[in-house]
């Protein structure tokens, strides 16, 4: 069976999709950091609160996820309405998009990271210390670099899965060809018109490839990472 | 150095109370696994908070909880050298070493990395990366990275524990001589009482937690000799060694030893444990045994059960163990003669 060619649109959907997942990944990127190295090395009060928190969007249905998102960026919404304020608005464009990746996406790379710094040996913090290095300058001379394959598995766990986010986007984003319509976005919409099965398998082809390219990258950083903090 | 630690720590299943004052070069803190040895060092840098107490090094307070006083690890300038390196593996050899170096105030770098470098054999391996190297390469590493951090207090957790034998006594002179070069006080802590006589002379003991005795090396090393499976460890430095027969003969104060163990060495430390000294009262006229002295009983002493007997061999020490009934049989005094003998065999070159 010979697939059709991926049209203009199917071109900009994989465009918007990479574009999405990437600023996602990018801008989790040093929230998750922060919150990883807190889970991991901070004992306080509210620790539990937190690891809950944070994990809600792994159990939550991406529809809640996104529904909460509406309602909270909406323009009637705490966020939403302060930031309209100040002539910025995230509902229905390309921003929803990466809000919801980012919400939904953001316990896995916080997951991952976690697991890259409990690999540290903690006699190396604890001897960073004891040589004269503050907390700070811990975590930039020894735990970050130490730290840096976890990083860029749990950045490309998170780029995965933004790109095969549906839920939350098509509440908080819509399917707006060219400004909001992801991969599965575009999927959904061929799967709903009985003429075009043809096409969707087409993006459903792109979709596996990019994905089995970006897990590949996955496992190459988390094996590099679990070795160095085997070694 | 002058050390004044009262502290308290408490856990689930185990509770730290220490209180002890010192004032000297170097200190042991000798226990058996699970006395709290590495809680103490933790409390001392900083690493953990005790529940109440104080801490004063040199009289600057780094804990109180009276005066609300709690100094962070990287300002107590305590540097540790701990049992697995902690080499950091991003790292060379150089950057390693330096990595204290460059987070400390210009006015206190005042150990020079040449020097330092020189005295611990590293060299050539400073642009070498850390992944590659011996235990004891790493270890001399780990120590240099401590020292060149000029700390008011060195503290040795263990250090030689995870080496096999033979490097193990090839670091202790390492050791020495830096914290002598240099002028660094330290605390050395072990549960090896040989190591513990090697690098300090003052020991404090701990047992659950709790100081249960602050005392000399040598005299830790008798009470325990019933104790332990290897009674008193006789360390001994031998030299003018000369070849003989397949032995090596050691010039052993006025008498010679012939040893049948280790490298032929000029110069050599050898053990020799207490339970591998026969005594006899007479010559025995012929003997197996390679090695026999004739010496003096200069103190008895009791440890769980055993007699150990202090023997004065011309100018040198040796410790001998027997149970009661020997020393009975023996009519072991302070004065008496007696003649001691030790196989070639006996003997363990330690370095």
């Amino acid at each position: 069976m010979l697939l059709p060619p991926l049209s203009p649109a199917d071109y900009q959907a994989i465009a918007l999709s990479i574009k999405v997942a990437a600023a996602a990944s990018i801008l989790s990127l040093p929230f998750g950091y922060a919150v990883a190295c807190l889970l991991t090395y901070l004992e306080f009060r509210g620790k539990l609160l937190l690891e809950v928190l944070v994990n809600l969007p792994l159990t939550l249905p991406p529809v809640v996820v996104g529904y909460l998102l509406l309602v909270m960026f909406g323009t009637h919404g705490w966020l939403g309405a302060w930031l309209s304020q100040h002539g910025i608005r995230i509902i229905f464009t390309a921003k929803a998009s990466v809000v919801a990746s980012a919400v939904v996406g953001f316990p896995l790379l916080v997951r991952s990271l976690r697991t890259s710094l409990e690999g540290i040996d903690r006699q190396l913090i604890h001897a960073a210390r004891t040589l004269g290095a503050t907390w700070f300058g811990t975590l930039i001379s020894v735990i970050l670099p130490l730290s840096l394959t976890g990083l860029l598995a749990g950045s490309s766990l998170m780029f995965a899965r933004s790109l095969g986010e549906f839920g939350a986007t098509i509440i908080v984003a819509g399917n707006i060809p060219g400004v909001t319509q992801t991969i599965p976005l575009a999927i959904y919409e061929y799967a709903c018109s009985p003429t075009s099965e043809q096409m969707a398998l087409s993006l459903c082809l792109a979709s596996v490839t990019i994905s089995v390219a970006v897990m590949y990258l996955h496992e190459r950083f988390a094996r590099k990472a679990a070795r160095r903090n085997g070694a | 150095m002058n050390l004044l630690i009262k502290v308290e720590k408490a856990y689930s299943s185990f509770a730290l109370s220490i209180d002890m004052n010192f004032s000297g070069k170097s200190l042991g803190i000798f226990g058996m696994s699970g006395s709290g040895k590495s809680t103490l060092v933790r409390l001392l840098c900083g690493l953990e908070r005790p529940d109440a107490g104080e801490i004063l090094l040199d009289g600057r307070c780094l804990y109180s909880k009276e005066r609300k006083i709690n100094v962070a690890p990287e300002k107590r300038r305590i540097a540790m050298v701990f049992q697995q390196h902690a080499l950091f593996p991003h790292l060379d050899v150089k950057k390693n070493l330096l990595y204290g170096h460059r987070w400390l105030d210009r006015e206190l770098r005042t150990i020079d990395f040449h020097s330092l470098v020189e005295v611990l054999g590293l060299s050539h391996l400073l642009e070498r990366g850390v992944g590659n190297l011996s235990g004891g390469e790493k270890q001399r590493i780990a120590l240099g990275r401590a020292v060149l951090c000029n700390p008011q207090l060195l503290i040795m957790d263990e250090p030689l524990s995870a080496l096999d034998d033979g490097l193990k006594f090839h670091i202790i002179p390492y050791l020495k001589k830096v914290a002598s070069e240099f002028g660094i006080p330290y605390l050395f802590i072990s549960h090896s009482m040989v190591e513990m006589r090697l690098m300090t002379e003052q020991t404090l003991v701990l047992s659950k937690g709790q100081v249960v005795d602050m005392t000399t090396c040598e005299a830790l090393a008798r009470t325990r000799m019933g104790l332990s499976p290897v009674g008193y460890v006789n360390l001994l430095h031998l030299g003018n060694a000369e070849r003989e027969r397949g032995l090596y003969r050691y010039r052993f104060g006025n008498s010679t030893l012939l040893i049948a163990a280790g490298l032929f060495l000029d110069q050599a430390h050898y053990e020799l444990s207490s339970k591998d000294i026969i005594l006899f009262k007479k010559h025995p006229q012929a003997i197996s045994a390679r090695n026999l002295l004739q010496c003096k009983v200069t103190s008895l002493f009791e440890s769980a059960g055993r007699i150990g007997v202090e023997l004065a061999c011309g100018t040198n020490t040796l410790v001998a163990e027997v149970v009661s009934q020997a020393a009975e049989e023996l009519e072991l005094k302070v004065g008496c003669e007696v003649f001691a003998a030790m196989k070639a065999s006996a003997f363990r070159q330690i370095w």
